[in-house]
């Protein structure tokens, strides 16, 4: 399976990303530049955290019209498996692959640590490999983690079941309804706050985040087999 | 924008304008001798900021030279961006600390963010991938707003900067005292890895070749920055806040990408950060270190603002910008690189062979200055010392009589704990990335942070400490003490230390009794450094911290890196396992001098500190590193302020377990619990291993006691046979943790709330 990790002026956890691929399923990996126009050799594309564009203007607004994101969009039209983390999901709202929108924490402060999400849908190509309503916990470090949709938006992520995973105890962030990441209707484009390229070593504190690696690795390969 | 007029060479001297610029008259002349001429305004300010104390170190340099600064593993000591030590397989660290403090108390957040950029800039000049940030904090008494305000402000700087480079923060210390008020302390420490092979070093070398400016434009920020720092605050302060630079850590990104990435194309002779005294010291330093001369045309340099001068430029202290020298005919290459950064780049000069720093602007030269003159023949001055009054008072005070001995140890244990230079500051370092790129094994809150090496079995283990209360008590055991402790955090955590950097931050040296006080320290910091192998590779002096003539605490801070040879010898400070046993190496004393329990028994900081002894400092920590090595040991804890009472209940907090102590010696039960003594540290170990650890401890002459053992929630503390604490862990925690969240939401109005807020909106 080819994996392309997008690389924007300020990505930084691009480097985190590239290396739990590696280290959780030894799948090939790339960084891609921004300035990229074809994206057809992957099978998969993972958008990293960090501050790309510094996060000026709004987190992700600037990132969400390079030239890439032209191809983003036409990857998840084709089907194909888009994983944006951190500012890989502010970035992914503002181009509008995922409902919502990410606010600046409640607490106006930039929060990094270890919590605790429930897996709400273990369905999604995703997250095949946890148990439905499992905790797992995850690292978060962001400012702008604060996840807000109008109601009739939410209940639709609600019938859906696109809310994928959800905050658990103390919401970090005042996130609307705990909601922690949220996946696209057609279930190919999923966005978190949490950090699951993080999680990939007991010594870094927690290897939950392995399983949302092997699950995409098994979804691809009931799809496509072992090539 | 006015222009103004700037004065001519001879009003420079009758008005004396040097004199605003920070030079003294002797200074001056000496310019006026080594030009042969009276300089005009443009070059009276080159050297000025390269003759203040920030630049030139000319009032610490006859202190600094007593310094231990090689070593077998050193490659790089003082002198360059920062200082090198080899860890084996070609790899090297590369670390140094720096202050900015006085940007810090005028306009905290962009003072505090600027210090991070800076520091990170000098370690990925020397070619190295930066991998970690630390920094040491004072700040005033946390019960007035002021304080508050700078201390809620530094720590978003620091955040808003380190987070967006994507370098994770691991590590760091903060202590707060009323002798901080007006003076805040800032010191900000980077660490770098490196292979052998791509160090560079900032050196103009190579007749002809291009001198090029890489990284954000030049504006008019920051001007006479340096000798701002050089210079105590005072009500005046506040209206240079334009000497404080702005920050943009999303440049400084693309910049340390581009230059890694120019580096590693080798197309590079020589590189710097144009960081105090920008442009002015970058190229007059690479000039002078080749023996070289350099010449600018100013008209080509990046300009953010229009009609800039010479003077202006070559004084700018605008952030994320570096000079290099690059290989003739490179010049395209180069561009290249920063294009696609989308960086300026402009070939602004070249070498030469003629020692002098040429500047042209606009057809004419403005500046010819001899740069090997200017950046190493500022004047040195060794100031007069003199004992402070107070040593010789502190001497006769016994402070064991001014102690009542408490009735509830409860209370004030839990006291020791919400105290904010005691308590936990997860409310910090929450702030900070600790984490991005997944190296992080140990996070804050330990004794030291540890970084693995990925792709290898090591790790480092990094810490800052210094106690200013010691060094203020006794400069040379001070001193001495936090090269101890830093030691003694880095070993706790698995590691052998490496070396030390350090930031010098002191008074007003014009004042004999805080010379003494410097003088001391750096001898006290010379003579632990020489015991216990780790040179001194670089560091920074902040000297004029004072207010109002009041100096801070002496505080010179200590920046260890340590190496941990195996990532199963990590070790850390919370306590594992029911049943596990727990050992006090070394003695504890009536020292109560200087500690956190005087403090808030009396609100007094007097007598004498805790002694050290280095040759028993030595021992133990030799033979905790290598007890942790041999795989015996659980867990590892520094006792520090606070003494054993509190370095329990950190163990039992952080493991989220309880333990049950017996104290049996011949002391009052309150400096038994309290005293801060040096050189001791707390172990637990399985029971089957305890048998061995005695042993060993017996044959190599290091006292070692067990105290007791981990048990379920609660922390009880017997002494000669009293239960003095019981109290359960959730309790201790409660305390701990929720001091400084609690201080620092008190006073407001009302807390916001956003989805209130956005729920009001039309």
């Amino acid at each position: 399976m080819n994996f392309a990790v997008l690389v924007f002026p300020g990505s930084n956890c691009d480097v985190d990303m590239y290396k739990a691929v590696l280290d959780t399923i030894e799948q090939s990996v790339e960084y891609v530049w921004h300035l990229e126009t074809d994206l057809s050799k992957y099978d998969a594309i993972l958008v990293p955290g960090g501050f790309s564009y510094g996060d000026y203007l709004r987190p992700g607004a600037v990132a969400s019209l390079s030239p890439v994101m032209e191809q983003v969009k036409i990857a998840a039209e084709e089907g194909k498996l888009i994983l944006g983390v951190c500012n890989g999901f502010q970035i992914l709202t503002e181009a509008n692959l995922l409902p919502g929108a990410l606010r600046r924490n409640q607490r106006l402060k930039f929060h990094c640590d270890f919590i605790d999400l429930v897996v709400e849908n273990n369905q999604t190509p995703f997250t095949l490999d946890y148990q439905e309503g499992e905790t797992i916990r995850i690292p978060i470090a962001h400012g702008d983690g604060n996840y807000y949709c109008d109601q009739e938006t939410l209940d639709e992520l609600e019938k859906n079941n696109q809310i994928v995973f959800r905050y658990k105890g103390t919401n970090p962030n005042g996130s609307i309804s705990e909601i922690a990441g949220v996946i696209n209707e057609r279930g190919n484009v999923l966005g978190l706050m949490p950090h699951p390229e993080r999680a990939v070593h007991k010594w870094l504190g927690t290897d939950d985040g392995k399983r949302m690696f092997s699950s995409i690795l098994s979804y691809w390969r009931k799809q496509y087999g072992t090539a | 924008m006015v222009q103004h007029k700037e004065p001519t060479p001879e009003q420079i001297v009758q008005q004396k304008v040097y004199r605003e610029m920070g030079l003294t008259d002797e200074e001056f002349d000496k310019v006026i001798e080594i030009l042969g001429r009276k300089p005009n305004y443009t070059e009276t300010g080159i050297f000025s900021v390269m003759w203040s104390e920030h630049c030139s170190y000319k009032n610490s340099k006859v202190v600094l030279k007593r310094f231990p600064t090689s070593g077998p593993h050193v490659l790089q000591g003082p002198g360059e961006g920062a200082g090198i030590v080899d860890i084996g397989d070609n790899q090297a660290v590369v670390f140094k600390i720096e202050s900015h403090n006085h940007p810090s108390a005028i306009e905290p957040y962009q003072g505090a963010a600027t210090g991070v950029g800076g520091i990170i800039r000098d370690v990925f000049s020397m070619g190295a991938r930066p991998i970690a940030l630390l920094n040491s904090l004072r700040f005033g008494e946390l019960n007035n707003p002021k304080t508050k305000y700078i201390f809620e402000n530094v720590v978003a700087g620091i955040a808003g900067y380190g987070n967006c480079m994507g370098i994770p923060t691991v590590g760091g210390e903060i202590y707060f005292d009323a002798s901080y008020e007006g003076n805040p302390l800032v010191n900000a420490m980077c660490v770098g890895l490196i292979n052998h092979d791509e160090i560079q070093k900032g050196v103009a070398k190579g007749i002809g070749n291009p001198v090029i400016y890489v990284g954000a434009a030049t504006g008019r920020d920051g001007i006479h920055g340096a000798t701002f720092a050089s210079e105590e605050l005072s009500e005046n302060s506040e209206a240079k806040r334009p000497a404080v630079q702005v920050g943009d850590p999303f440049m400084e990104k693309l910049l340390l990408e581009a230059t890694l990435e120019l580096i590693a194309s080798g197309h590079v002779v020589g590189i710097q950060d144009m960081g105090a005294a920008g442009l002015t010291s970058s190229s007059s330093e690479m000039a002078s270190k080749a023996g070289n001369g350099v010449e600018l045309d100013l008209d080509l340099v990046p300009q953010r603002e229009k009609g800039m001068s010479a003077y202006e430029m070559m004084l700018s202290e605008s952030q994320e910008r570096m000079l290099v020298v690059a290989k003739k005919g490179k010049e395209g290459e180069v561009k290249k690189i920063f294009d696609k950064w989308g960086l300026h780049s402009s070939v602004i000069g070249k070498v030469t062979d003629d020692n002098q720093l040429r500047l042209l602007h606009k057809g004419e030269i403005v500046a010819e200055i001899p740069a090997d003159k200017l950046a190493e023949d500022a004047p040195v001055y060794c100031k007069p010392s003199k004992e402070a009054p107070y040593y010789e008072q502190y001497s006769s005070i016994d402070i064991t009589a001014s102690i009542e001995e408490p009735t509830d140890y409860n209370s004030v244990l839990q006291k020791l704990l919400a105290s904010p230079t005691i308590a936990s500051k997860e409310w910090v370092y929450q702030q900070y990335d600790y984490m991005v790129r997944t190296n992080t094994a140990v996070i804050p809150g330990s004794d030291a942070a540890v970084v693995a090496i990925r792709g290898t079995r090591k790790a480092l283990a990094m810490t800052t400490d210094c106690n200013g209360r010691y060094v203020y008590l006794d400069p040379f055991v001070g001193g001495a003490i936090a090269v101890a402790e830093a030691a003694r955090n880095v070993v706790c955590s698995g590691a052998e230390p490496l070396a030390i950097t350090d930031n010098l931050n002191f008074g007003s040296p014009e004042k004999p009794e805080i010379f003494w006080q410097f003088e001391k320290a750096a001898d006290g910091i010379s003579e632990a450094c020489r015991q216990l192998n780790t040179p001194v590779i670089g560091g920074n002096v902040s000297l004029y911290n004072e207010t109002k003539g009041e100096a801070i605490f002496p505080t010179p801070t200590i920046g260890m890196v340590g190496l941990i040879r195996d990532i199963e010898h990590i070790t850390t400070q919370e306590f594992k396992k029911d049943g596990d046993l727990i050992f006090l190496i070394g003695e504890t004393k009536a020292e109560i001098g200087g500690s956190e329990y005087q403090k808030i028994m009396t609100g007094k900081i007097e007598g004498r500190p805790p002694q050290l002894n280095l040759d028993l400092e030595k021992k133990i920590q030799a033979f905790t590193l290598k007890m942790i090595q041999e795989g015996l040991v659980q867990s590892a804890h520094d006792t520090a302020e606070g003494g054993l009472a509190v370095a329990l209940a950190e163990s039992c907090i952080s493991g989220k377990i309880g333990a049950e102590i017996q104290i049996t010696e011949d002391l009052r039960t309150d400096f038994s619990l309290f005293s801060e003594s040096q050189s001791r540290i707390i172990l637990s170990v399985s029971p089957e291993n305890a048998e061995k650890i005695k042993k060993m401890a017996k044959q190599q002459e290091v006292p070692l006691k067990e105290i007791g053992h981990v048990k379920g929630q609660e922390l009880s503390i017997s002494h000669n046979g009293n239960t003095v604490i019981s109290m359960p862990i959730t309790k201790l925690a409660e305390a701990w943790r929720n001091a400084i969240p609690t201080i620092m939401s008190s006073g407001l109005l009302k807390k916001l709330n956003m989805q209130e807020i956005s729920a009001n909106l039309p």
